[in-house]
């Protein structure tokens, strides 16, 4: 199995400890990555918004190079792929706006998008592509007797139409894959709720209350950790925990894990390699060990 | 035809006895295609009359039976029962985000008043009337065409995050009303509108959650409108508030690296004259830093970047 790996733009920069745990993952797995350094940002959703030919243009470039290689692409980070696959379907859906943007494109980089390449996270990869029987056959670390709550982030649920879900209102994918690593999948109210990143310098209140509200709903729940395909749901609820915990009146101190992180460990690499000493909540018990 | 058996696990809340809400089930015997509100009116009917609800037209346009089935806001009158059981089991409780009268019904009022501040109503300007009508044609029509459609039903309200945290904040049907206005060929208030929406609590509030659109039971689908208003806001050079600078910090540093630069947005977003806010970014700035987690001092830049320099070079020209 061999993936174009888009990595984003958090896991160059203020979570590098997502990239590193997909690496030795996929080591662990035989998933071979092609790493794309030179793909763009997807625009996030910020610049989707601010010009939308230009993010259509950006990402149907990042399309183009995967083609050019032949491989699939594999996210990281589900609000890349949430903006990726929405992408898609707006340039697939209309063959007169593809022609445009290709226009533009090869203007620009001499560079077309064929509508070909299948753009999946991580988790989709390990669910559909390398299947969970499998992948439980490699655990050599079972996860044994550890709480996780699973937090999809908006982007891995909404819209319904651009992800591959079989329920997205009450989906069970990540808890399945929680389950195949050995560990008891936690179920709580705001699992499925938006962690407040996108405006935590907009509206710093408002964010934190989110993350607050989320992290309370599973610790009520009786979650260890929690875990998440999105990056920017861990430097929320992770890197602005202090900050949530002040607003809430009160001290969360719940480890936030990058589902790459677990994978790894439960396929036998250490706490250190995948680098949970870069957390700003310290995982304890279990994970610590 | 067959009948199945499903259990209506409803919240049940009358102010006058209970403190809290709590579940009651009616276990009944429904043919397929029956709708939520059909399935509770036969409650109503064969169970317990007291089960207060809200409906009028039962065809999805009036708007009023919204109702949450399985945690989620749906219009009960367009929602089939068969789509919501899960081993028998399906949960009605009333929308979110608003105060409970009793059962499944909630007090719409602060959802009027939050279309109230958004001026609801076509401003034509002092030029004399036209003999019939202010005409549109169908291309200007067409911009308009998904707010229009909006039946006031709240579900969008009910399931959005930031109200859930933020009572203040104006929300995405009024967000969706005011974007039938400012797109609104007629109308002669677009700067004030768009002025009045770019503060606190309006249009850069919004997480992007996609609950109101995911929700939403018509074409208004807020989250596309709100989009659209902050394109235009940016278009038309709205840039004086953080929403607008995070959008323009972010363009600045993907147009240059091809990558977000993380140490620089943060800044831009607050304003770099904005001493209180720079001072707010400082103790998260500073763990990043104790942990290594801090982004790259010298930002990173993909391969091939002159390749999206040229595109953002062309970024005005790009929006026709």
């Amino acid at each position: 199995m061999k993936y174009a790996l888009y990595t984003g733009c958090v896991a160059n920069g203020a979570g590098r400890e997502n990239l590193i745990a997909t690496r030795l993952a996929c080591e662990k797995l035989g998933i071979e990555l092609v790493e794309m350094t030179d793909a763009a940002c997807c625009g996030a959703g910020v610049i989707n918004e601010d010009n939308p030919m230009v993010a259509d243009i950006l990402n149907a470039r990042t399309f183009s190079l995967a083609e050019a290689q032949g491989l699939d692409i594999m996210n990281i980070c589900t609000t890349c792929q949430g903006i990726h696959r929405k992408a898609q379907r707006k340039l697939d859906g209309k063959p007169d706006y593809m022609a445009r943007v290709n226009a533009e494109l090869e203007r620009d980089t001499g560079r077309r998008y064929k509508g070909e390449v299948v753009v999946k996270h991580f988790y989709e990869v390990l669910l559909n592509d390398y299947g969970l029987v499998r992948l439980k056959e490699k655990v050599v670390r079972p996860l044994t007797g550890l709480k996780l709550g699973a937090f999809y982030g908006c982007y891995a649920t909404r819209p319904p139409e651009v992800n591959d879900l079989g329920n997205p209102d009450d989906p069970d994918e990540l808890e399945k894959l929680i389950e195949a690593l050995g560990a008891t999948p936690v179920r709580y109210d705001e699992r499925l709720k938006c962690c407040g990143f996108p405006i935590a310098m907009l509206n710093k209140e408002n964010s934190m209350q989110l993350g607050g509200n989320a992290i309370a709903s599973a610790q009520q729940a009786g979650a260890d950790a929690m875990v998440t395909p999105c990056p920017l749901c861990h430097l929320n609820l992770d890197a602005y925990q202090p900050d949530i915990e002040s607003r809430v009146g009160r001290k969360l101190r719940m480890p936030i894990l990058h589902i790459p992180q677990l994978v790894a460990m439960a396929l036998g690499v250490s706490k250190d390699a995948v680098r949970l000493d870069t957390h700003i909540v310290r995982p304890t018990g279990m994970l610590a060990s | 035809m067959a009948v199945s058996k499903v259990t209506f696990r409803i919240q049940r809340f009358d102010p006058a006895v209970d403190r809290e809400p709590h579940d009651q089930d009616f276990e009944i015997e429904l043919p397929p295609g029956i709708t939520i509100l059909k399935a509770l009116n036969k409650i109503r009917a064969e169970k317990d009359p007291t089960l207060a609800l809200r409906y009028s037209c039962g065809s999805a346009i009036c708007g009023s039976c919204a109702v949450r089935v399985n945690g989620h806001a749906r219009l009960a009158c367009k929602t089939q029962v068969s789509d919501c059981t899960t081993n028998g089991v399906l949960r009605v409780g009333p929308i979110g985000n608003l105060e409970v009268l009793r059962d499944l019904v909630v007090d719409m009022e602060p959802f009027l008043a939050s279309l109230d501040r958004v001026k609801p109503y076509l401003v034509a300007g002092n030029g004399a009337a036209p003999e019939y009508e202010r005409k549109q044609s169908p291309d200007e029509f067409l911009k308009i065409d998904p707010s229009t459609t909006c039946i006031l039903c709240a579900a969008c309200y009910s399931d959005c995050n930031v109200l859930a945290v933020d009572d203040d904040f104006v929300g995405p049907a009024s967000l969706a009303k005011a974007h039938r206005f400012i797109f609104d060929s007629r109308d002669v208030d677009t700067a004030d509108r768009m002025r009045a929406i770019s503060e606190k609590t309006g249009v850069w509030d919004c997480t992007h959650c996609g609950e109101c659109s995911t929700r939403c039971p018509t074409e208004t689908k807020p989250l596309e409108r709100i989009e659209e208003i902050r394109t235009k806001a940016m278009t038309d050079g709205f840039h004086g508030n953080p929403g607008a600078r995070h959008a323009l910090g972010f363009r600045e540093t993907v147009g240059k690296r091809g990558l977000l630069d993380e140490n620089y947005l943060p800044a831009r977003s607050m304003g770099f004259l904005n001493l209180p806010g720079l001072l707010s970014l400082v103790p998260i700035g500073l763990r990043m830093v104790m942990r290594g987690k801090n982004p790259p001092l010298i930002p990173h830049s993909i391969d091939k970047v002159d390749e999206v320099k040229k595109t953002f070079a062309r970024f005005e020209e790009l929006r026709k």
